[in-house]
């Protein structure tokens, strides 16, 4: 059904975007490329237009002008749906009727059924797979309010691999989550990223991310400012860099006013 | 005492009617509480009174001329939540607003008391005619259906829009969809609970439900069931007592409401007695 993604053509590639929000320009000509099976993050301090980008990238923002491709394909023809995994910010998680993680992992395979259809069986096994797979087999039937910010967290995850996206575009997943659910995060982001699975996660602070990236791309209002190995994000340091700074390396941008 | 109400002909086809509404309520009002639009219902009834003020003016039957205008207003106010900016508010406000003053209006215009009015306002048992009860049940099953059968995809859109969005989900279409099946209810409600209740049928049993619930698909059937038994329990009271079934129906569903938050809270307070989340 999809044409066979050639290996050095890039899973997500956004040319020259620009994007104007309410009258005011949020990005200006940014490029950035995921290649297969890469890991890429981005950073940037608040109001530097990182979630637009990638909002912008899975179609949720318009262009002014540039192009997004998606697997190659231009974002207005591209199709095949379940091959990215969005998974948005968790503050809009929880809706005003209670749902359970069954209920809201199921409604990930909607690209398969986008316009009519109940899930069946084989749906049902995905459902139970992609959720034992971010390790809350047993809370299956739990209300979503119910969970800890970081367990929301990863049935976000899995609602977006249940059709096995090869693309997971992550925006700030480790906003608002504890340390130690940093940790299982990055290693459950780390076994996905060995299976090939390409990542990219808009992040405020890397934590224990930071060993799983290829790549940082930094954006400075609306401009990308660095596209490089994480290693080389410098600046000035802040007093306020994190409370577990031993275990990480500093990073900053220049004029960044957020927590690293 | 129920067999005896059901040898008036006007009092089966107010149980009817109940029926219909009871459940079409909080079918479509589940997935507006979800998406946090509890109040849509009573914008939309608003406009609906002005569709109903058109039907008096021009002799069609007021059902008809009220599902229309309603409809086309529940259009109205999806557009402007998608394409307005931070206006839209403002903007739906004075739709409301111009709906209950043109319907005032017109049925002024048309000759019409203030009591007929309020029979759309408030419900009126006495008045569902045969064919308006044709009208019901059709529309009823209509919202019904659709409620059940996109079930999946409306709880996508209204859980998490972006996402649906994404996955290439029909967001728009379902948007409006919604919608116009909130106002459809409304117009078939309109008999029993009446234009300016109605939206609490669509989201008081919703709000009762989940008190003892944790899924989507749960509370949604317990919404339903709650609905339908203020209803009816509310069309047998005010003949009973004599009064406006819209003011029974919303005042039972509230009573409904109390005790599910009770229970649910003792519940809660309790936590051995619940069995472990587990599958």
């Amino acid at each position: 059904m999809t044409q066979p993604t050639s290996s050095d053509q890039p899973v997500l590639r956004v040319t020259g975007a620009t994007v104007t929000l309410d009258g005011r320009r949020v990005l200006t000509g940014v490029d950035l490329d995921v290649a297969p099976g890469e890991f890429v993050t981005l950073l940037g301090a608040n109001g530097s237009g990182k979630s637009t980008l990638v909002r912008a990238a899975v179609g949720l923002v318009p262009l002014d002008s540039g192009s997004v491709e998606l697997f190659g394909t231009p974002l207005a023809r591209f199709r095949d749906r379940r091959r990215i995994g969005y998974v948005p910010q968790r503050s809009r998680a929880v809706a005003g009727v209670p749902a359970t993680v069954h209920e809201v992992v199921m409604s990930g395979r909607l690209p398969r059924r986008p316009y009519l259809g109940f899930g069946g069986r084989a749906d049902r096994e995905a459902v139970e797979a992609a959720v034992d797979r971010v390790g809350l087999g047993d809370r299956l039937r739990s209300s979503l309010a119910d969970l800890s910010g970081g367990q929301q967290q990863r049935v976000l995850i899995a609602r977006a691999l249940v059709t096995g996206a090869d693309l997971l575009v992550m925006d700030e997943p480790t906003a608002g989550v504890d340390h130690r659910h940093q940790e299982s995060l990055a290693e459950l982001l780390g076994d996905l990223s060995r299976d090939g699975v390409s990542v990219l996660l808009v992040a405020h602070e890397l934590g224990p991310m930071r060993v799983l990236i290829d790549r940082a791309v930094v954006l400075h209002d609306g401009v990308v400012r660095y596209d490089g190995p994480v290693s080389g994000v410098t600046g000035e340091e802040h007093e306020h860099v994190h409370h577990h700074a031993t275990r990480e390396t500093r990073i900053d941008v220049p004029g960044a006013e957020g927590v690293w | 005492m129920m067999l005896e109400l059901l040898d008036f002909d006007f009092m089966r086809r107010a149980l009817v009617a109940a029926t219909f509404t009871g459940l079409a309520a909080p079918a479509i009002g589940t997935f507006l509480v979800q998406r946090r639009l509890a109040l849509l219902g009573d914008g939309i009834g608003h406009v609906a009174l002005t569709g109903v003020a058109l039907g008096l003016l021009t002799g069609v039957t007021p059902l008809i001329t009220a599902v229309l205008v309603a409809g086309l207003g529940a259009i109205v106010i999806e557009l402007l939540r998608m394409y307005g900016r931070t206006s839209g508010d403002v903007a739906l406000a004075m739709l409301f607003y111009g709906g209950i003053a043109g319907g005032v209006l017109l049925t002024n215009l048309a000759g019409d008391s203030a009591a007929t009015l309020n029979r759309y306002l408030f419900g009126s048992i006495t008045t569902v005619s045969t064919a308006d009860l044709w009208l019901i049940g059709g529309l009823g099953i209509v919202v019904i259906a659709i409620a059940t059968v996109l079930s999946p995809q409306l709880f996508a859109v209204c859980q998490d829009e972006d996402h649906a969005r994404v996955s290439g989900v029909p967001v728009r279409a379902y948007s409006i969809l919604i919608a116009v099946m909130a106002a459809v209810t409304i117009t078939v409600a309109m008999r029993t609970v009446g234009l300016l209740l109605v939206s609490a049928l669509m989201v008081v049993p919703v709000a009762a439900a989940q008190q003892l619930t944790r899924s989507f698909r749960t509370t949604h059937v317990a919404a339903m069931l709650i609905g339908l038994l203020a209803a009816l329990g509310g069309v047998v009271t005010s003949y009973e007592i004599d009064a406006q079934p819209g003011p029974t129906i919303v005042l039972l569903a509230l009573a409904g409401f109390g005790v599910a938050a009770l229970v649910g809270a003792l519940v809660r307070r309790r936590p051995a007695l619940i069995t472990p989340e587990s599958t």
